[in-house]
C-alpha cells in the first residue's frame, strides 16, 4: 500500500502534518506508523489547539502533590498521610451516536484514570448538557446516557454523588456529557505514569482487545454530521464488572510494590499507553502484538494499536514480579499477559508475529514532545453586538410575577433532577453525608478522619456565550461558592471544557477569553488547575454549542461537623440575603425562556467582591452563626428561597426592595448572593460580624405558606410539586416506550 | 455471634456491611472469598451475610450464577444446618435463585434503576427510613406462596408511607403485596431489598438501619 498524503487526509491529519512526520521519521511512514501519528496528534490527544493557552492557567501550588498534566490525573494532599485525586472528562462525541454505550464509557474511563493513580474512586459526578426537553431526540439522549452513567457507576460501586444538567438548543445535535470522579489514595501508594529500567516487563492486564473504538480519539477531534452514526464502530462499549475487578486487582497489585508504573488504556488504547509511558520515562519499549488478548481473530497490528476496548490497564513491573502480578490478576479472573519490555533507545518497535510493523521515537508522538502546537487566530463573535444592542427599558414588569414563577419553576433547567439522580446509586460506600442533609455541593466523608471531601461540578453556559471572560470567571466562583456554603474551603480545579471548531475563529475566541477569565478567577479562589480535557469540535452545521468550559472543584472540610446545609431548619429563622442585590436581568432564566430574549449581557460580575463574600462567609459559618446557606443561581432569589423550603417542607414571608424592579429582584441572577437562615436571636450578631459585606434582611421562614411583600403564593408543598415533577411529565412517555421494547 | 461476608467478584457493598458490623454494632466480621468453601469457622449461632453488589456482573438474571459458586455451596449447607443467613438486595437475589427463600425478584416495574430512601414497617408497625438502591426488586410469587408467607408470619418488612400506610405509592418498585423482606419458615434465613447498612452511623444522619440490624440479629426471637 503506498502511503501518500491522501491516506493522510482521510485519517484526519493535514497535508504539513504529514510533512512533518516524514521530516522526524525522516522516511515516509507505513500504514501502522501513519495511524499512531493520526490517534496521537489528533485534537483529543495532543491538544495541538489548546496547549499553548493551556499553559497560561495556575497549574501548581496549593496542596498540589504533582504538577498538572504530569500524571493521568491531579493529586493533592488533604492531611493525615491521605490524598485526593480527581478528573473531569467528556464523552461527547460518543454519546451524541450511542447514548447508553457513550455515557457508559465515559464514566469508566474517568474511574480508570483515577485508580490507575492507586486511589480508590469514592464519589463520581457528571455535567449535562442536551437541547430542549420538549424535543423526542432530546427525550431519547437523556434518557440513555442516564441509563448509560446508572449502568456503568451503580455497578462499578461508586456513588454518583453531584452534578448539573441544562438544557438549551444550542446543544440539541450537540449533547454534552461530562463525567468526574475522585479518588482517595494513602501517600506511598501512588503510581506514575512512566516505564523505566531496561528489560522490565511490560504488562498488558484487563480485558481482551477487539475492534471496538478504533479511531475513537479522531472521530472525537471532529464536528458532528449526518454521516457520524456511519462512525458508529468508534463507540467504545463498557464492561462494568470488568472494570470492577481491574479497579480491585490493580489496587490490590500496587501493595506489592511490584508496579514501576501503570496507565489506563483510554484514547488511542495501546499506542498512546505505550508513548506516553515511555516518553515520561525517557525510554523506549519493544511490543509484540501478537501478545495482546484480544477477542477477535486476525487483528491487524495498527487496530491492536488503536483499538479503545474498555478496561484495560498497561503495566511496566519489576523484572522478575512477573507470577506476583500473574497471581494477583488470576484471582480476579482477568487476562494478564507480558507483551514486551522497556529499551533504551527512546523507541516504540511493535512486532507482530516477529515482523517489525512499526519504529516510530515514543517522544516524536506526545504532548510536549513531537506532537504539534498552533496558535490560531480569533476574533470577536459578531452576535456580541445584539448582546451590547439589549436594553432592559425594553421589557416590562409583568402584572401576574406569580404566573412567572409557577413557570420559573418548572423550566427543566431548574426544577427538580429527582428522575434522573434517583437512578444513580448515590449512597454505596456509605460515606455520602448530602442524601439526609442536602448541601450546596456534596460533602463525602473520608473514612477514619473527621474530614470530609466537599465537590461540585458548575458552569453556566449562557453567561459564558454572552461574555467568555466573565463567564468563566463566574462558573470558578460558582464552584467555589457552592463549596463554602457547603462548609468546605476550595482546593483545587479540574476543567473540561467543551468547545466548539477551534479553526472558528468566533470559537476560538471564546475559548481564549474563557481560558484568561478562568486562570484569573483560580489564582484568586487558590485552587489550581490540576488537570481536565479538552473537547473541540461540539459543532454541526447549524453551528457551535455554547462555550461550555465545565468546572470540577474540590474542597476540603477539616471537620464534618462544621458542615453547612442548604435547607431552612425552624419557622420565625430571619431569612437573609449576603451579598448585594442589584438590578440585574443579564442571561437569567426568566428573561431567555420566559420572555424569549436570546442575547443579553451576563450578570455584572466583581472577583474581589465575591472573594471577599466567601471569606466571610466561612467564617460565619465556623463561628455557627448561620443555620442554613444556599446560593443563588438560575432562576434567581424566588428559586433559592424555594429550594432551601423544599427540604423540610417550609415557607418564606419575604420583602421586595423599592428600589429595584420586582422582576429582577425575584427572578435576576446577579452571582455572589447567598440565602442564609439565622436564628432569630442572634439576628444582632450576625449583623455585627457581616462587617463591611452588603446584606439585606428579606424576612422570615414560615411554617409552609409563601408570601411576597403581604400577598400569599400559597403552600411551598405546591410549589415543591410543580418542581418535583416538571421533568418526570416530559419523560414517562420515553420511558413507556422503552418498556414496550422489552417486552 | 460473628459474621462472615461474602466477597462475589462484583460485590460492591461488601465493605459497606463490614464498616456497618464493625464499626458501627461492634461486631467480629470475617471476609469470605467466593472461590473458597470453608465455613468451619463459623457455628450456628453466627450469621453469613451476602452483601449487595453486581455479584458476577448480573448480565444474566440478578444471581442467577452466584447460586454456583462454591461459597453458595457451603452457605446453603449452613443455612440448611440452622445456620444465620442475610441477604441483602443482591444477596436477596441470589437467595431466591439458590432457592432458599421463596419467589423472584424481578425488573422495577418503571424500568428504572432507584436509589432513594422509602419507609418500611415491620409486623409490629414500626417505621424505619431506609434506602434502596437497585434495578430489580420487584417481589413476585405466586398467590399461594404469597398467602403462605402471610400465613406463617414470614413477612418481615413492607414498603410503606412515614405514617406506615402501605399504599402503591409508597411501593419503589412494583413488588406484591409491598414486600420488602421475608424470611423462611424456620426464620433463619432472611432477605431484604432495602439497605440498612447504609443506614447506621450518625455521620449520614440515619440510623434506623441499627434497629433493623438488632431486630434481625440480636432480638430474642424475630418479630413475627
Amino acid at each position: 500500500m503506498e502511503i501518500t498524503v491522501d491516506t493522510a487526509k482521510q485519517l484526519r491529519l493535514t497535508a504539513d502534518e504529514f510533512e512533518v512526520i516524514k521530516k522526524k521519521l525522516k522516511r515516509t511512514p507505513n500504514f501502522t506508523e501513519l495511524c499512531a501519528f493520526s490517534a496521537m496528534w489528533s485534537e483529543h490527544c495532543s491538544y495541538k489547539n489548546s496547549i499553548k493557552w493551556l499553559k497560561t492557567l495556575p497549574r501548581e501550588g496549593g496542596r498540589m502533590l504533582v504538577k498538572a498534566g504530569e500524571e493521568n490525573a491531579g493529586l493533592m494532599d488533604i492531611g493525615d498521610g491521605l490524598g485526593v485525586v480527581f478528573k473531569i472528562e467528556s464523552h461527547n462525541h460518543p454519546s451524541a451516536i450511542e447514548p447508553f454505550q457513550g455515557a457508559a464509557t465515559g464514566v469508566g474511563g474517568i474511574h480508570r484514570d483515577i485508580f490507575t493513580m492507586g486511589a480508590r474512586p469514592v464519589a463520581a459526578l457528571n455535567s449535562l448538557r442536551f437541547g430542549r426537553l420538549e424535543e423526542d431526540k432530546t427525550q431519547h439522549l437523556l434518557s440513555g446516557v442516564v441509563h448509560g452513567i446508572g449502568h456503568y457507576g451503580n455497578c462499578f460501586g461508586v456513588p454518583t454523588v453531584g452534578g448539573e444538567v441544562y438544557f438549551d438548543e444550542c446543544y440539541h445535535t450537540n449533547p454534552l456529557v461530562n463525567a468526574m470522579s475522585v479518588g482517595i489514595v494513602k501517600a506511598g501508594e501512588t503510581v506514575s505514569a512512566t516505564a523505566e529500567g531496561e528489560g522490565n516487563p511490560v504488562m498488558f492486564v484487563g480485558s481482551a482487545t477487539g475492534k471496538d473504538g478504533i479511531g475513537g480519539a479522531s472521530f472525537a477531534s471532529a464536528d458532528i454530521t449526518a454521516e457520524s452514526a456511519e462512525e458508529l464502530p468508534a463507540v467504545q462499549v463498557g464492561d462494568p464488572f470488568q472494570e470492577k475487578k481491574l479497579l480491585e486487582a490493580c489496587l490490590e497489585v500496587i501493595k506489592t510494590k511490584a508496579i514501576v508504573g501503570m496507565q489506563d488504556m483510554g484514547a488511542a488504547g495501546i499506542i498512546c499507553s505505550t508513548a506516553e509511558m515511555s516518553a515520561k520515562g525517557g525510554v523506549g519499549m519493544r511490543i509484540d502484538l501478537d501478545k495482546v488478548p484480544a477477542r477477535q481473530q486476525d487483528m491487524k497490528a495498527w487496530e491492536l494499536l488503536l483499538s479503545e476496548s474498555q478496561e484495560r490497564m498497561l503495566m511496566v513491573v519489576q523484572k522478575g514480579k512477573e507470577d506476583v502480578v500473574k497471581q494477583i490478576f488470576d484471582k480476579w479472573d482477568l487476562p494478564c499477559e507480558v507483551i514486551g519490555k522497556v529499551t533504551t533507545d527512546g523507541l516504540l518497535h511493535f512486532y507482530m508475529h516477529g515482523n517489525l510493523e512499526a519504529l516510530i521515537p515514543a517522544e516524536e508522538l506526545v504532548l510536549g514532545g513531537g506532537a504539534p502546537q498552533y496558535d490560531r487566530e480569533y476574533n470577536e463573535p459578531t452576535y456580541f453586538e445584539s448582546i451590547r444592542n439589549f436594553n432592559p427599558a425594553s421589557i416590562k414588569v409583568p402584572a401576574n410575577l406569580k404566573a412567572v414563577a409557577e413557570k420559573i419553576i418548572a423550566l427543566p433547567s431548574i426544577a427538580n433532577k429527582r428522575w434522573i439522580y434517583n437512578q444513580y446509586d448515590s449512597m454505596v460506600g456509605i460515606a455520602n453525608t448530602s442524601t439526609n442533609n442536602p448541601s450546596d455541593a456534596a460533602v463525602i466523608h473520608v473514612k477514619g478522619t473527621p474530614k470530609g471531601l466537599v465537590v461540585t461540578t458548575d458552569c453556566n453556559s449562557r453567561y459564558v456565550y454572552s461574555d467568555p471572560y466573565k463567564g468563566a470567571m463566574m462558573a470558578v466562583s460558582e464552584a467555589a461558592r457552592n463549596i463554602v456554603c457547603s462548609g468546605g474551603e476550595p482546593l483545587g480545579v479540574t476543567n473540561c471544557l467543551n468547545f466548539g471548531n477551534p479553526y472558528d475563529p468566533e470559537v476560538y475566541f471564546q475559548f481564549v477569553n474563557a481560558i484568561k477569565g478562568m486562570g484569573e478567577a483560580c489564582v484568586k479562589f487558590n485552587t489550581p488547575v490540576t488537570g481536565g480535557n479538552v473537547s473541540f469540535y461540539n459543532q454541526n452545521p447549524d453551528g457551535p454549542v455554547y462555550p461550555t468550559p465545565t468546572i470540577g472543584m474540590v474542597g476540603l472540610l477539616e471537620d464534618l461537623n462544621q458542615r453547612m446545609t442548604l435547607g431552612f431548619k425552624n419557622e420565625e429563622d430571619v431569612i437573609y440575603v449576603l451579598g448585594e442585590i442589584n438590578e440585574d436581568l443579564g442571561s437569567s432564566e426568566y428573561l431567555y425562556s420566559i420572555l424569549h430574549v436570546k442575547h443579553s449581557p451576563a450578570p455584572r460580575f466583581n472577583l474581589d467582591a465575591e472573594f471577599s463574600l466567601q471569606q466571610k462567609l466561612i467564617s460565619m459559618i465556623r463561628d455557627r452563626k448561620v443555620l442554613s446557606a444556599h446560593d443563588t443561581s438560575e432562576g434567581g432569589l424566588f428559586v433559592a428561597l424555594c429550594e432551601s423550603g423544599f427540604v423540610e417542607g417550609l415557607g418564606f414571608d419575604i420583602k421586595t426592595a423599592d428600589h429595584i424592579r420586582k422582576d429582577a429582584f425575584l427572578f435576576g441572577e446577579a452571582p455572589s448572593r447567598v440565602v442564609i437562615s439565622v436564628e432569630a436571636g442572634n439576628t444582632v450578631e450576625f449583623e455585627k460580624l457581616s462587617g463591611n459585606i452588603p446584606f439585606t434582611r428579606l424576612g422570615v421562614v414560615t411554617s409552609g405558606d409563601i408570601i411576597i411583600d403581604g400577598e400569599s403564593w400559597g403552600d411551598v408543598n405546591e410549589w415543591k410539586d410543580r418542581y418535583d415533577t416538571a421533568i418526570e411529565r416530559f419523560l414517562d412517555k420515553e420511558e413507556a416506550g422503552a418498556a414496550l421494547q422489552t417486552i | 455471634m460473628k459474621f462472615g461476608v461474602v466477597v462475589f467478584p462484583g460485590s460492591n457493598c461488601d465493605r459497606d456491611m463490614q464498616d456497618a458490623l464493625e464499626q458501627d454494632l461492634g461486631q467480629k466480621v470475617l471476609m469470605l472469598w467466593h472461590k473458597d468453601k470453608d465455613l468451619s469457622m463459623f457455628s450456628t449461632d453466627d450469621c453469613i451475610v451476602l452483601p449487595g453488589g453486581f455479584s458476577y456482573g448480573d448480565y444474566l438474571r440478578c444471581g442467577a450464577i452466584a447460586r454456583f459458586s462454591p461459597m453458595m455451596q457451603s452457605v446453603i449447607e449452613f443455612a440448611q444446618n440452622g445456620g444465620k443467613v442475610l441477604g441483602i438486595c443482591n444477596g436477596f437475589q441470589i437467595l431466591c435463585e439458590s432457592g432458599l427463600l421463596p419467589g423472584a425478584l424481578l425488573r422495577n416495574s418503571h424500568q428504572q434503576f432507584a436509589c432513594k430512601n422509602v419507609f418500611l414497617k415491620d409486623a409490629r408497625n414500626e417505621v424505619y427510613k431506609i434506602p434502596v438502591a437497585h434495578g430489580e426488586g420487584r417481589y413476585f410469587a405466586t398467590e399461594d406462596i404469597l398467602n403462605g408467607l402471610e400465613e406463617n408470619h414470614q413477612i418481615l418488612y413492607l414498603y410503606c408511607d412515614e405514617s406506615g400506610h402501605v399504599t402503591e405509592a409508597a411501593n419503589p418498585n412494583g413488588s406484591m403485596r409491598n414486600i420488602a423482606g421475608i424470611c423462611n419458615t424456620e426464620r433463619n434465613i432472611y432477605g431484604l431489598m432495602p439497605h440498612p447498612e447504609r443506614a447506621c452511623s450518625s455521620i449520614l444522619g440515619n440510623v434506623d438501619g441499627r434497629k433493623i440490624m438488632h431486630q434481625l440479629f440480636f432480638a430474642e426471637s424475630l418479630v413475627s
